[in-house]
């Protein structure tokens, strides 16, 4: 047990090194601020429609965009310059490197999706339950960290523009099915069943429900289903992760 | 336990090549232990399986006394690796990198500053500690990974050709280092292509040829099992052609080398007797005579590529 403690430690040892080299970057962090402002303008600008209607997809994006935009690149990019091998050689299991990848990951979308949270608050839109909204917001971060640690894993690559590429080809599908423009209730019955294989989907659905009370799940499938899509994605991650290093180092 | 390292019957494949195949030897504690072979021999394998980074396909190995298989995270814990390409994180400062590593070998903040500062004073590298390693030359990138590999006291060092393309005062200060922390005790697994590295550095050397471990010894018994390779070096008032030498049974073949000729022989004294006579019937004066004794480069280049590459 108290390996395992020593592990989680390490593991954030390695986030704090992620975020101060990948994270703490001038155009990394214009483009958390400026991107769900660009986000919300899109949103907003000719469609008549109150703001409370508009929050969930602009949280599910901006959650969604941010806690998967530089997780995928540092696994290859690490590869490529041989930083990964160094950190291998140090008394750290796979998943203690993996588990900091997601981190760095979960705190950077974290922090730039309390930026829509915030405006919301301040412009006086108060959410039914804002402690459920927070631990939403944490488990949907840590699930779209997961998943970018996931993407990183396929192929075995040391190129970043190749994972990013792939990892826009996964991301970009995925809001368009998740409810994130058309709530899944008004969806065909085809839409609802596509929309209910990606984790962004339930993440809107509990905005919606705890902004303005209406959801296609009750809300406790949501926090589930969320749950179920992280711990997937990081067994996946993890076990891909596994099968590819010797390949990736070598 | 007498051995730092042990290794039995260790076996990796990559699809259909065979990178390490079935190879044993042991590296007995406080040794320097060399490991020379050609390009793809199998040494960078045999250290990334033995530093826990890849799994062996069959065998078994121990480092420290922990099975690398069954305790990869209890090695790595007691050792510190210089990988043969620098890998310090560039967009850090020297005593980040430092630092990082010291964490995540869980060393506590007290314990961590006191051995990175004394790490970078010894390897002069403090006045330059929180510049960004990106401005760094190679020979300090390469004293900085020194550092790292020895920021938490490890008892067995890997080092993969750790002064490969360093200047000569660079190259020469790392090989103090390695003589000074192998004398406080460390045990030290040196791969290296520096024959002469090996020689000055190793008490003992396996050469290791396409996946198999072709000899493992000190250098001096390496050298005297390939008496046939030593010769004598002679030089002539006249140019001499190398068929000449070749009736006489203690010579095994003579060949020009320059203006010289090399003459292999397992007898020199009948060798030199022969030269004498030579030079006294055919009017010669002998301008130079010299005894060579095999080099590590021959007996490593006899070992890997047979004897014909030596005595061409």
């Amino acid at each position: 047990m108290s390996g395992l403690k020593e592990q989680f430690k390490r593991s954030l040892v390695v986030a704090q090194k992620n975020v101060k080299i990948y994270y703490l970057k001038g155009p990394v962090i214009v483009f958390g601020l400026i991107f769900p402002l660009f986000l919300a303008l899109a949103y907003v600008i000719g469609r008549n429609i109150p703001l409370q209607e508009v929050l969930p997809g602009l949280i599910g994006m901006t959650t969604f965009f941010t806690a998967t935009s530089v997780g995928p690149s540092i696994v290859p990019w690490e590869t490529r310059s041989k930083t990964l091998e160094r950190l291998l050689c140090c008394p750290v299991a796979l998943w203690t490197i993996i588990g900091g990848d997601m981190l760095s990951s979960f705190i950077f979308g974290f922090i730039i999706s309390v930026i829509p949270l915030a405006l919301t608050l301040i412009l006086g839109i108060q959410p039914l339950n804002f402690i459920m909204l927070l631990l939403g917001l944490i488990i949907a971060n840590l699930c779209f960290a997961a998943l970018s640690v996931l993407l990183s894993a396929y192929p075995p690559t040391d190129i970043p523009a190749t994972t990013m590429m792939l990892s826009s080809l996964v991301k970009f599908p995925l809001v368009f099915i998740s409810g994130v423009f058309i709530p899944v209730e008004q969806l065909p019955q085809w839409g609802r069943a596509v929309a209910s294989i990606s984790p962004l989907t339930y993440f809107t659905d509990m905005v919606r429900q705890l902004f303005i009370n209406k959801g296609f799940y009750p809300l406790a499938v949501d926090f589930l289903v969320l749950i179920a899509f992280t711990t997937a994605f990081v067994l996946a991650a993890i076990k891909l992760h596994e099968k590819t290093l010797t390949k990736r180092i070598s | 336990m007498a051995y730092a390292i042990t290794v039995r019957e260790l076996t990796k494949h990559y699809g259909d090549l065979t990178a390490v195949d079935h190879i044993s030897f042991d590296v007995k504690r406080g040794e320097v232990f060399g490991f020379l072979g050609p390009n793809g021999a199998g040494k960078t394998t045999t250290i990334r399986i033995l530093t826990g980074l890849i799994k062996p396909d069959g065998g078994k190995a121990f480092v420290a006394g922990f099975d690398v298989l069954e305790n990869p995270i209890e090695v790595k814990q007691h050792i510190g690796v210089v990988p043969e390409v620098s890998n310090a994180y560039v967009d850090l400062t020297a005593w980040e990198n430092l630092a990082l590593i010291g964490k995540l070998c869980g060393l506590q903040p007290q314990k961590l500053k006191e051995n990175a500062t004394n790490l970078l004073k010894e390897f002069g590298l403090y006045e330059v500690k929180d510049r960004l390693v990106r401005g760094f030359s190679k020979g300090m990138k390469q004293r900085l990974l020194l550092c790292m590999a020895l920021v938490n006291d490890p008892e067995v060092l890997f080092l993969d050709e750790p002064t490969s393309g360093l200047d000569v005062e660079s190259a020469r200060l790392l090989r103090e280092k390695i003589i000074r922390y192998n004398k406080d005790g460390k045990t030290v697994f040196l791969s290296t292509h520096n024959m002469e590295e090996a020689n000055q550095l190793c008490h003992r050397i396996a050469i290791i040829s396409h996946g198999w471990i072709a000899a493992v010894d000190t250098p001096e018994n390496l050298r005297a099992q390939s008496m046939e390779l030593q010769y004598i070096e002679t030089a002539f008032s006249k140019m001499v052609e190398p068929q000449d030498f070749s009736e006489n049974s203690s010579i095994i073949k003579a060949v020009s080398a320059g203006n010289k000729m090399r003459i292999y022989t397992a007898d020199p004294s009948a060798a030199i007797e022969f030269v004498v006579e030579y030079a006294k019937k055919n009017n010669l004066r002998i301008l130079t005579l010299n005894c060579m004794m095999p080099s590590l480069e021959d007996v490593f280049l006899k070992l890997t590529r047979g004897k014909e590459a030596v005595i061409r």
